[in-house]
């Protein structure tokens, strides 16, 4: 959750494996360094990459990442994004543990996670993070550079680093 | 040849009988477009002024830490986004326009024509997002504009004529419902399915919610009522003794859940309940369950 109560702990992005085993559920914590937003299409399409070369293993840097399930709108007001929220993580349940046993360290969206899910974090030691849906315009702010990976032509779901 | 003649100049002189007095306007296409392009410009960066009233009452409000934090950054993002002009949320949402004719109020069937114009020119000139597939099922490519809306034209007894406007994100439109309940069901089996659609179903529509509840009518317009039941704002009560009652009802179950904000536990899964009836056939209890979001972006603006 991003917050800034006297609770949280902080982290540095890849995220540490001796880090993510001191993390219980309920924490609050605050992340800085480099995620990845991926969301529906973009999972479709991973998948179908995947599918295609007959390995799992990650294209584009994604092993050992944080993927935000979130589409931003375009640049304004001198940032990256105007918006940037996460989406219901639920959506992308479909492709979560096959991503997590990939490699993925963290999830980070809003709303509830399937059994697998939550199954596949146990299993690879890997964290599903909630942030605040619809502060969108505050979160933003947090947001210092963008740089899109792939999938352009899908839009706002593009892979994007940021 | 005759007869066709004839029936032409009766059509003609049954036009010419029927134009209206001279108390009755003429609606334009361009001024709805107008009004829908400057309504989207405000929607997206301005919360409505009654949703951020609650947001600041329930923050106040709100004992659990984690919950009044979450209530605490969406009234700080109501703020950066009303100063800096950004958007309240990433998901800028589906556009939904209502257009409300009263009995002096006279339109051509072209009226909403210009309504996806609008809606382009607002998302691509406000720099906001694009949500929009061409099909939901053989053609998901991006519009590029986020349109079409979705635009309707309703009569009413009510003179003048109103645009209603909702920007509806998809994750919170995702944790709505349509149960077709049984008479015998009641009241209280009204109050059982919107309370387990809000156990399953809250923690993804971004709590807290504005819930609106339509009951009565058929299949495909129960859906209309509890979209329309959204567009009442939270301080104006239901006109109807026994709606505002039951709205009172379900807002209390709702916020016993202990869904809370941001999904994070608490006592604020929702700012408010709006309930909307009508007549319906003797076999039916239809009941629509349309999720509203904390940035709930809706208005009604007089034309």
């Amino acid at each position: 959750m991003n917050c800034n109560q006297s609770d949280a702990i902080r982290l540095d992005l890849p995220l540490a494996a001796e880090a993510l085993e001191k993390l219980r559920a309920g924490d609050a914590c605050l992340l800085t360094g480099k995620i990845f937003t991926l969301r529906d299409a973009g999972h479709i399409r991973l998948l179908a990459e995947l599918d295609e070369r007959g390995s799992d293993e990650l294209p584009y840097g994604l092993a050992g990442q944080a993927i935000f399930y979130a589409g931003p709108t375009p640049s304004a007001a001198g940032r990256p994004f105007g918006a940037i929220g996460p989406t219901t993580a639920s959506r992308m349940d479909f492709a979560a543990p096959r991503l997590y046993d990939a490699g993925v360290r963290a999830t980070i969206g809003k709303g509830v996670r399937s059994a697998a899910v939550r199954d596949a974090c146990v299993r690879n030691n890997a964290v599903y993070f909630v942030t605040v849906g619809g502060a969108a315009a505050y979160l933003a702010k947090c947001v210092t550079s963008e740089r899109t990976l792939a999938y352009d032509d899908l839009g706002t779901e593009a892979l994007r680093s940021i | 040849m005759r007869t066709c003649q004839n029936i032409r100049v009766l059509a003609h002189f049954g036009m010419v009988v029927s134009l209206p007095d001279e108390n009755v306007t003429f609606l334009t296409k361009e001024r709805v477009a107008q009004v829908v392009r400057d309504a989207l410009l405000e929607l997206a960066f301005e919360l409505p002024a009654d949703i951020e009233a609650e947001l600041v009452a329930a923050c106040k409000r709100e004992t659990s830490p984690r919950a009044a934090e979450a209530l605490r950054l969406l009234v700080e993002n109501a703020r950066i986004a009303r100063e800096d002009r950004v958007a309240i949320c990433q998901d800028t949402g589906s556009v939904w326009v209502c257009l409300e004719v009263g009995p002096d109020v006279m339109v051509s069937g072209n009226v909403l024509d210009d309504v996806d114009e609008a809606v382009a020119f607002a998302y691509t000139n406000g720099r906001l997002r694009k949500s929009l597939v061409r099909d939901a099922l053989f053609d998901r490519a991006n519009t590029q504009d986020n349109t079409p809306a979705f635009a309707e034209i309703h009569t009413s007894q009510k003179p003048g004529a109103r645009l209603h406007i909702m920007c509806k994100g998809g994750g919170s439109d995702n944790a709505s419902r349509v149960v077709m309940l049984t008479p015998s069901a009641g009241r209280k089996g009204v109050i059982e399915t919107v309370i387990s659609c809000v156990r399953e179903k809250a923690a993804n529509a971004c709590p807290p919610l504005v819930i609106g509840v339509g009951i009565g009518a058929t299949f495909d317009k129960v859906a209309g009522l509890a979209k329309q039941a959204l567009m009442r704002p939270l301080d104006v009560p239901a006109p109807d003794e026994l709606a505002a009652q039951l709205e009172e009802e379900l807002l209390a179950a709702v916020n016993a859940t202990g869904t809370g904000a941001a999904a994070l536990g608490g006592s604020t899964t929702a700012l408010g309940v709006r309930v909307q009836t009508a007549p319906c056939h003797i076999a039916a209890l239809p009941l629509a369950i349309n999720m509203g979001c904390s940035a709930m972006r809706r208005g009604t603006y007089e034309l």
